[in-house]
């Protein structure tokens, strides 16, 4: 179908659905390309809604990575709603791009992001709504490829089935390394066939931090764990080491600027990646090592342009952790100077629990609208030692008690339940720690004060030290929960939410599983599981009965206590922090033992030994890890994985 | 200072609505630099207001935008500055200044103009006897939303020109007519027309 043909039919279509806007483009600071005059077409896919995805920032990084290539092209697309869907599927419409409405099938290219699980569903009925083969193997040469990163990348296991190459790590440069190779390919006239399909992976496989699962066998034990993972192509690496760039590219600043009201309608500047502080629960944290630093100037610099390019009202300072940002008390200075008055929010997430995080916000905020946002994580000292976030618990009323004090009316705190040896009392303790901190409240600002407390609950992830650890059955969470409830709902200034039990159980075997949970999705799929991620779509019968048609059991994903020696389905693809580490750090936790901010001291996680030779190439206080001193080896090996 | 500024709104843009066609005045005006006055209180808001709101889906070739400055900027080369500030679809015709204590300009609307594009789907058997039956009769009672409203008062002159539709229509406070409501009572569905405001006319014109 041609873009003319589509546009025709959407035309008497968009009316019928809700915010017909997600679906015709036309934004602000998009890039439009000649379709017919660039050799290798890409498009780049949130599989979830236009509100939630067109202010990506991974996905805006590779747009403008992509389009600044005079021999490619990328262009968006997102999942479509429910009412969107059953007419593009009742009138013959294919999924299509936003820039210049071409059929997804007609791209060279389709890169999907899965910053988080509950993704998987919504990405094989991207697929499907394409007309493109779901299985990997089923597509020929004619097909797009198709690639996928992301933070849910780093167990690429449960998708392997669908997608043909996993990006591990970040992708501002690996992404040229993909179109170099796809268009020499391209060039070579491939027939579309199987053979020539192969022929495009073997090539692919090459590329260090690209993962194609096809080439590697998995065998099991009989007690359903992994035995080992083998390459069946001697060019497929035995490990997958992830990505990294040694120093952060200028930041995007052209960002689109929707049409219509959506979910993070802002523009942000990357102000650092990684994080040093070694939260064990931590996801992001484990697996976005080494810490690299923006200098001030330069997010100065990027914030003014992105605002100037965009007009947006509000700018967001994005990081792991705002408050280990080197200059972070002169950055906010100048941004507070530069953007004051102008009816600008400027946000700032994730600060540390202590005062100087209040004279940081106040530099920022001309009033105290919005709520006060801190994240605890656990109520009692002892489990802050487990979880490594230490914090006592004077250190959070006096932090709270001052945050009142300076005019703030409300303070959201977040917790999660679930931790590691967690009992019941740690849970009660997050009830009394939040009545103790509305009380503080209560005397300085009197019966206005409010709290809201959020509590989600902890999945244990992979490439983290918790990923020995089971998590919580659904009964479990409902008990926790339940007694939370039971705490606080006489409290009429403290708002609870909760995150419901099954969301935690799909979060928990799509994080923690292997391969054969490919035919899991595929069957949840198939029988109308999609937008898992919205709680009010999520079937939880269609997910338990996939698991029953392929003789799996959830629990054995979500329930169990690992071996220590147990190999983990994501074992091969390492994000450059040794097992070793994780096993010892997991090991500190149940001892009580905190590990203070790698800053300060290294605990070789394993992340210099990978990037030695980068590290030597990229002195330098930005990147915060030790100076590499050894003398250049004769030879250098890159240590990978354990 | 108060800037009146008449518009297009085509093309993708046609599936922006009211509130958020606001929006993009708010960012467009932060782009260019230009001084919005915002309103006093503790939810401050630019001081923009839409002529009329378009239903969503419709094209306009006559859509009116006052934005209230802090100061007097100079209008030289102005157009072209927001032109070049505007996503794709809105297309800038012409700039004015008027009095800042003129009255609100949505009070000021008493009429527009549009033109329905029929498509080749549309069932345009018999028409202009639809038409003029249409317009012979005192009242024609409707339902919108629930509630019950006579459309007939509403049709100031409908006529049909070379396979498309005209029509000017009330568009008072509480007397709005509604282009898709009329070809509706025309017997002909909304997806089988492209309708584009044409012409809004103020109590000046008159």
């Amino acid at each position: 179908m041609t873009p003319l043909e589509i546009q025709a039919k959407l035309d008497r279509i968009l009316l019928k659905v809700a915010k017909p806007g997600r679906y015709v483009g036309g934004e602000l600071n998009i890039t439009v390309k000649d379709w017919d005059a660039i050799p290798i077409r890409a498009a780049l896919v949130f599989p979830d809604i236009y509100d939630i995805g067109v202010s990506n920032v991974g996905l805006k990084i590779l747009y403008d990575q992509i389009n600044q290539r005079p021999d490619a092209l990328a262009e968006r697309a997102y999942a479509p709603w429910h009412d969107m869907e059953t007419l593009l599927r009742a009138n013959g419409i294919p999924l299509y791009s936003l820039e210049t409405f071409h059929p997804l099938a007609d791209f060279d290219l389709i890169g999907f992001t899965l910053p988080y699980e509950t993704l998987y569903t919504n990405t094989l009925n991207v697929l499907h709504l394409a007309g493109i083969p779901i299985r990997a193997v089923e597509r020929h040469a004619g097909h797009p490829l198709v690639i996928a990163g992301g933070h849910a990348a780093m167990n690429p296991e449960p998708m392997s089935a669908f997608i043909d190459a996993f990006v591990i790590g970040e992708g501002e440069q690996i992404v040229h390394e993909i179109i170099e190779t796809l268009k020499a390919w391209k060039q070579g006239k491939p027939e579309t066939s199987q053979e020539s399909r192969e022929a495009l992976l073997r090539e692919l496989v090459r590329i260090p931090g690209l993962y194609i699962p096809r080439f590697y066998e998995v065998d099991y034990l009989d007690d359903g764990t992994v035995a080992d993972v083998r390459p069946l192509i001697p060019e497929a690496p035995r490990v997958i080491t992830k990505r990294m760039v040694p120093k952060l590219p200028p930041p995007p600043t052209r960002f689109i600027v929707p049409n219509i009201e959506t979910v993070h309608n802002r523009a942000s500047v990357e102000i650092m990646r990684g994080c040093t502080r070694g939260c064990r629960f931590c996801h992001a944290g484990m697996i976005v090592r080494p810490v690299r630093e923006r200098p001030v100037e330069e997010v100065v610099a990027a914030a003014e342009e992105a605002i100037r390019n965009t007009g947006f009202e509000e700018l967001a300072l994005l990081s792991l952790s705002s408050s280990d940002y080197s200059n972070i008390l002169e950055l906010v200075t100048k941004i507070g100077e530069k953007f004051g008055g102008q009816h600008l929010t400027v946000s700032l997430p994730s600060l540390r629990i202590e005062s100087v995080s209040i004279d940081l916000m106040e530099r920022l905020k001309d009033r105290r609208s919005g709520g006060f946002t801190l994240a605890p994580e656990a109520a009692t000292e002892r489990m802050r030692r487990i979880i490594n976030k230490f914090i006592s618990d004077e250190q959070i009323i006096e932090t709270t008690r001052e945050i009142y004090r300076r005019g703030w009316v409300t303070i959201k705190l977040y917790f999660m339940i679930g931790h590691p040896s967690e009992t019941l009392e740690d849970v009660r303790a997050i009830a009394d720690l939040c009545k103790r901190v509305l009380a503080e409240g209560r005397k300085v600002i009197g019966y206005k004060a409010r709290l809201n407390v959020g509590v989600s609950t902890f999945v244990p992830k992979p490439q983290t030290p918790f990923q020995w650890v089971s998590c919580d059955t659904v009964e479990q969470i409902r008990a926790k929960q339940n007694l939370l409830r039971d705490l606080l709902y006489r409290e009429r200034n403290i708002k609870l939410t909760l995150t419901r039990p099954e969301d935690t159980f799909l979060e928990a075997f799509l994080s923690r599983g292997d391969r054969r949970l490919s035919e899991v999705i595929y069957t949840a799929w198939k029988n109308g599981a999609k937008f898992d991620a919205w709680s009010e779509s999520y079937r939880y019968d269609v997910w338990l009965n996939a698991f029953r048609e392929h003789g799996l059991d959830p629990e054995f994903y979500t329930h169990r206590q690992r071996r220590v020696d147990e190999i983990f389905p994501w074992d091969h693809i390492s994000a450059a922090v040794k097992k070793t580490y994780l096993f010892q750090d997991y090991r500190q936790s149940l001892e009580g033992i905190t590990r203070i901010d790698c800053r300060q001291h290294c605990f070789a996680c394993g992340i210099l030994p990978t990037f030695t030779q980068v590290r030597r190439e990229h002195p330098g206080n930005y990147w915060k890890c030790p100076e590499v001193k050894t003398p250049v080896r004769e030879k250098e090996v890159l240590a990978v994985g354990l | 200072m108060r800037l009146r500024i008449t518009f297009t709104k085509q093309g993708p843009l046609r599936y922006t609505g009211h509130l958020d066609l606001h929006k993009i005045w708010e960012r467009a005006a932060r782009r260019v630099g230009l001084p919005l006055a915002y309103s006093q209180g503790f939810h401050p808001h630019p001081q923009i207001q839409l002529a009329a709101a378009l239903p969503l889906g419709f094209a306009s070739r006559c859509e009116v935008v006052d934005l209230k400055l802090t100061e007097n900027i100079p209008l030289e080369g102005l157009a072209a500055r927001i032109q070049s500030a505007v996503p794709g679809g809105l297309g800038i015709l012409s700039i004015e200044t008027v009095e800042e204590r003129a009255p609100a300009l949505q009070t000021q609307v008493i009429a527009a103009e549009y033109e329905a594009e029929l498509l080749e789907t549309a069932d345009k058997h018999d028409l202009p006897r639809r038409i003029e039956t249409l317009l012979a009769t005192d009242s024609l009672p409707r339902e919108r939303r629930g509630k019950a409203y006579d459309l007939r008062p509403l049709i100031e002159a409908l006529t049909l020109n070379a396979g498309r539709l005209w029509m000017r229509l009330t568009a008072r406070e509480g007397a709005t007519g509604r282009p898709e409501e009329v070809l509706d009572a025309l017997g002909i569905s909304l997806e089988d027309a492209r309708i584009e405001r044409t012409r809004l006319i103020f109590k000046t014109d008159s």
